[in-house]
């Protein structure tokens, strides 16, 4: 049974309504918009549940906080961070020694790529090498890098940089050949140098990939520093983790832990929105 | 003087597995100002007639001449149109014409000015700061036109242009294309599959056999009332036989090469 359509519609309608150009369009933003705001209520209810239960079942005794810790010791142990002022220094060391390591990564990466690219020669002959590197398990190198480059900031920066170089280099020089060659052989109608094939078509159209180098190298180069930090530092989220679950301070794990959740979402936050003021055109 | 000459070119592609003969012993003169099609079956090696004469390729035997003389390596005097626009979508309309300019160093004020015009010209004056994302397949070849002439050459080659569009911004664009190259007095060879675009176009047609290429036939297009363009050269009494004469010669083509 169609029921008469109500002139007076229940009060938050009108709020889900506007800008709606007609009944009908009303009626589709009012279900889509009902629907987004549904998907973040269960996004925002499951965080909270989990934040409860966590809290309460330690409380009352179903789990152990010694081992799990608990939200309010967890927040109590950043405030207490944050009184000390080693908060930041910590969130600074991580922060600075992945970005260094992603871009050390993604300019070498490219650059490496730009060279393979430039001698299709030098490309088959190193071929298999790239492929055993990019399958080697780069954290294992760590003890390699503490020997060659100390233990400290530089073996750490080498950790970050060695795990995303690589993939850089084949991500990057994989959009070098896909740029389609007609575009090339266009270029080359003019009368173009292989330089200017790199500069004004190779390089650009490859720049979109360069990017999403850059948002896969992030969450590697963030392994890369905690693994360097978990061995070497004195400071940094990775050696705040390491430090806790050393002296079974769970809480300290915990916060360190959530601190780096924030850390790389911001981080990655960062990435989209270079990508968006870097690549205009789309 | 011939513009463009072919004299005994041969063309052979080798690869792993053997030599592949893309044309053999092809004899081709342009005259100057000439629209000159080339119509053969696929892989007859069309293109690469184009490529030899752009310069871009080496014949295995035989002499490419420009103005009588022998090419060596690409040449401001040829203009090269390829079927896709290869706009790049990076750069604006206005800065994607001036990259033939850029590569040849020739991107002064002058030459930009030209440029400017030519798009203005051409109907895209409101787009030149628009990228090319934003234009119809129709304006996105008009602008890939005025990149090429942006560079002034004598010689236009069209490398199937029109096929990556739809039938109406087909007829309209052989017509503007046709209207602009004849305008500008250019020697152009128009490299198609479309017969009826052929015979609507051209002064000449070339019509090549299969692989390895070599020229079959020849025709002089004579329409009455024809007057340079291409929508009313297909309403001429004379197009149907023209037209049906190359279709009998390109089905023999055809079955030879399958």
């Amino acid at each position: 049974m169609q029921q008469p359509v109500k002139k007076n519609v229940r009060f938050y309608s009108r709020w889900f309504r506007r800008g709606a150009v007609s009944e009908a369009h009303g009626e589709y933003l009012e279900r889509i918009r009902k629907r987004e705001m549904l998907i973040v209520s269960y996004q925002v209810l499951i965080g909270l549940m989990f934040l409860v239960f966590w809290e309460v079942g330690a409380r009352v005794g179903w789990i152990d906080p010694f081992i799990t810790s608990q939200p309010s010791k967890v927040v109590d142990t950043i405030v207490g961070l944050f009184h000390s002022g080693k908060l930041w220094i910590h969130i600074w060391t991580t922060v600075w020694e992945t970005t260094v390591g992603f871009i050390l990564g993604t300019v070498g990466g490219s650059l490496i790529a730009v060279l393979l690219w430039w001698s299709k020669w030098v490309a088959d002959i190193l071929e298999p090498y790239i492929v055993i590197l990019n399958s080697v398990p780069k954290v294992a190198l760590g003890p390699v890098f503490i020997v060659w480059l100390g233990s400290g900031t530089p073996a750490i920066l080498m950790m970050a940089l060695s795990i995303s170089v690589i993939v850089t280099v084949m991500m990057v020089f994989n959009g070098f050949n896909e740029v389609n060659p007609d575009t090339i052989k266009l270029m080359q109608s003019f009368g173009a140098t292989r330089q200017q094939i790199l500069t004004k078509v190779v390089l650009p159209a490859t720049f979109p990939t360069m990017i999403a180098a850059l948002k896969v190298n992030l969450g590697l180069s963030l392994v890369g520093t905690i693994v360097g930090e978990f061995l070497v530092s004195k400071e940094g989220l990775g050696y705040l983790i390491v430090y806790g679950g050393q002296v079974f301070n769970m809480s300290l794990v915990m916060a360190s832990v959530i601190i780096l959740c924030i850390v790389a979402a911001l981080l990655y936050y960062a990435v989209t929105v270079l990508e968006k003021r870097l690549i205009h055109w789309k | 003087m011939d513009k463009v000459t072919l004299v005994g070119v041969y063309m052979t592609y080798v690869n792993k597995s053997g030599e592949i003969p893309a044309l053999a012993d092809v004899h081709l003169n342009v005259k100057a100002e000439e629209f000159v099609s080339l119509l053969g079956p696929s892989g007859c090696g069309k293109s690469t007639v184009l490529s030899l004469i752009a310069g871009m390729l080496r014949p295995t035997r035989g002499q490419i001449l420009i103005d009588g003389e022998p090419v060596a390596g690409t040449s401001p005097k040829v203009g090269y149109m390829l079927q896709h626009d290869h706009l790049l979508e990076w750069r604006n309309i206005r800065h994607n014409v001036y990259l033939g300019l850029e590569v040849r160093g020739l991107a002064d004020k002058e030459h930009c000015r030209h440029a400017d015009e030519l798009l203005i010209r051409y109907g895209l004056g409101g787009f030149m700061n628009r990228y090319p994302s934003e234009l119809s397949g129709g304006m996105r070849q008009r602008a890939a036109l005025a990149r090429t002439l942006a560079l002034e050459p004598e010689v236009v080659l069209l490398d199937e242009p029109f096929s990556a569009l739809d039938y109406q911004t087909r007829l309209l664009l052989e017509e503007e294309v046709a209207t602009i190259l004849k305008q500008e007095r250019k020697t152009v060879i128009l490299v198609t599959h479309d017969i009826a675009e052929a015979i609507a176009m051209s002064d000449r047609i070339i019509v090549l056999s299969a692989r390895p290429g070599t020229v079959k036939a020849e025709y002089t297009i004579k329409l009455s009332g024809k007057n340079d363009s291409p929508f009313a050269a297909r309403q001429a009494p004379e197009f149907r036989e023209y037209f049906r004469e190359i279709w009998s010669v390109l089905e023999e083509s055809h079955a030879a090469a399958r």
